[in-house]
């Protein structure tokens, strides 16, 4: 579904990726894991076009980004960015038929199928009582649901998300991620997504990519790589892993002060 | 069909409609109105007269001097409305409007130095236009990485938003040293022309061609300016080319621009609280927002300018005077609204 080819990433001066060679494949759910500056939100949006590589390529489908017309690439996949500002009044239903623009290139005004679709992609966010209210009315976690049902409206087979569980209360993060998993397991959708929360990333995605922020990267199924030891070194934190039942919970091992 | 989609065409038809008729009516009542009263039986003899070719009768005269000047008056509101819409999309910030970037300070150093050695009118308009364009010029050049898209350019808008500022202020430096060296004898006009005058502005086919050609990209755009305005730089993971979209924004409303204020210089606080006052009314969206302001700003226009001429009959204002007069205390109730 995804892949990338070589490819390197630099802030600056900083290399934050090098030489990445990595697959991901359809229905498969990764984390990508790393420290603030490693260069997450900058994989993600390099993945989604924003950007374009230092070096080397993505390619979605097994076709490099720069060959897809921009129109059918917005077919299949979507972006959240990892923050939002809102200068207009708009509504939250038009917010969401927005991403139903890949679909009607020549139509002026969206369909009655876009307005369903919106309407389920709201109810799916459970914001669909907030349809008429105005974007910038709305609290940071109701906002953030808005965006995530703007990008199932979308309803690309590809996901790429930063920090999606961002500004959300406990039972939304939860929420969300089941959300993110059962479109993977159920729809072979594909998911990326950036987080922070280990034990939340360890419960919904199947694989991870671990970035050190020097360009040396660790990608692998979650088994492989969701490890203390590896977690540890990658986010500067000696971190440890309790087993509770079938999950795995995450905590930071406290260092004497 | 689902109701809510049915519901938003007809609720533009609807509001389209009513704006027309509304213009309609105020081209009427503007040329009845004036020192000279024309009743409404006489008018439409007066019309067929004009029609026909041939004034004869002082009302048909008159009618003729009032129509064209109102209809000049329609067409640079309407290119000032649709240029701040266009704007305010570009820069993603409502408090834009169509001279922010110094467009219309280019146009004033160009047409106030053909004043200051008294050129003819055609020369004067020519040299406004000019310093119009030169300032979009300069200003694409400065800041041509700010208009692609990318993430490159975040917080691109920001910096374009600022050299325009800047150029903008150097201009009205340039604006304020031809006015102090200025003779007593040109000084008026130098200074109605900045105020923004109506009175003796010919009627021309131009910025009708340019707002129809504005009109039609806008139109076009309406979906696009949605998206962005909503999803700034992820616009382009919607399929949106940002890049070009920029650009056409900003050439588009430079040209609305420089051609509104070739014809009747700087009428300021049109392309402000015009495309305010329709986004309260008619909500963001653009596809309803851009032919509803374009109506909206030429009405407006129209009605403040036959306000102009009559307030104090036979002088006559210089219509951007009336419209900052209506314009300031309306955005500062609309500011009080926002802080609410």
């Amino acid at each position: 579904m995804l892949s990338t080819h070589h490819l390197s990433l630099k802030a600056g001066q900083r290399q934050l990726v090098t030489a990445l060679d990595w697959q991901v494949g359809a229905g498969e759910c990764w984390s990508v894991i790393g420290r603030n500056g490693a260069g997450k939100s900058t994989l993600l949006k390099t993945l989604a076009g924003l950007r374009s590589p230092d070096a080397g390529q993505v390619a979605i489908g097994g076709r490099p980004l720069a060959q897809w017309p921009l129109a059918d690439l917005a077919r299949q996949r979507a972006f959240l960015a990892q923050s939002r500002n809102d200068a207009f009044a708009y509504s939250v239903m038009e917010t969401v038929l927005s991403a139903r623009h890949p679909y009607h290139d020549n139509r002026y005004w969206e369909g009655s199928d876009d307005h369903t679709i919106a309407m389920q992609a709201l109810a799916a966010m459970e914001v669909d009582e907030l349809a008429p209210r105005d974007v910038r009315t709305l609290s940071g976690g109701e906002r953030q649901r808005v965006a995530i049902a703007a990008m199932l409206a979308q309803d690309t087979p590809l996901l790429l998300l930063d920090e999606p569980a961002n500004a959300l209360d406990l039972a939304h993060q939860v929420s969300v991620m089941s959300l993110l998993a059962r479109l993977c397991r159920q729809q072979g959708k594909t998911v990326v997504m950036v987080g922070h929360d280990l034990t939340l990333a360890h419960s919904v995605s199947s694989h991870a990519l671990l970035l050190m922020g020097d360009g040396s990267w660790l990608a692998g199924s979650k088994e492989e790589v969701m490890r203390a030891d590896l977690l540890g070194a990658y986010l500067g934190h000696p971190i440890d892993v309790i087993h509770h039942g079938t999950r795995s919970i995450f905590i930071p091992i406290e260092t004497p002060a | 069909m689902h109701p809510s989609s049915r519901n938003l065409r007809q609720r533009a038809v609807i509001t389209l409609t009513v704006l027309v008729l509304f213009a309609v009516v105020s081209l009427i009542f503007s040329g009845m109105t004036g020192s000279v009263h024309i009743p409404l039986a006489d008018l439409f003899g007066a019309l067929s007269e004009l029609l026909h070719g041939q004034a004869q009768t002082l009302a048909a005269t008159l009618l003729d001097l009032r129509l064209s000047r109102a209809l000049t008056a329609f067409v640079t509101g309407a290119a000032l409305s649709l240029a701040g819409v266009m704007m305010q999309a570009l820069l993603r910030n409502p408090l834009a409007d169509p001279y922010v970037l110094g467009i219309s300070a280019g146009a004033s150093v160009g047409a106030l130095a053909a004043l200051l050695f008294a050129c003819a009118v055609w020369v004067v308009d020519s040299a406004a236009f000019a310093g119009a364009v030169a300032v979009s010029m300069m200003l694409y050049l400065l800041a041509r990485r700010d208009l692609r898209g990318g993430t490159a350019a975040e917080g691109g808008t920001a910096l374009l938003l600022l050299t325009g500022v800047i150029l903008s202020s150097a201009c009205m430096a340039m604006v304020t040293l031809m006015l102090s060296v200025a003779p007593e004898s040109r000084l008026r006009s130098m200074v109605f022309w900045m105020i923004g005058d109506l009175a003796g502005a010919p009627m021309r086919a131009l910025p009708w061609i340019v707002l129809t050609g504005a009109l039609l990209f806008a139109l076009r755009s309406a979906r696009s300016m949605n998206v962005m305005a909503l999803h700034a730089e992820a616009a382009a993971t919607l399929g949106i080319r940002v890049g070009a979209l920029r650009k056409g924004l900003f050439f588009v409303s430079g040209l609305l621009t420089a051609s509104a204020v070739t014809s009747a210089g700087s009428i300021g606080f049109v392309g402000l609280i015009v495309p305010h006052a329709c986004r309260f009314a008619v909500g963001p969206d653009h596809r309803l927002l851009i032919p509803a302001a374009t109506l909206a700003g030429g009405t407006f226009l129209l009605l403040a300018d036959t306000l102009a001429r009559t307030i104090i009959a036979p002088q006559q204002l210089p219509v951007g005077v009336v419209t900052a007069l209506i314009g300031a205390p309306v955005f500062l109730y609309q500011l009080h609204r926002l802080r609410k």
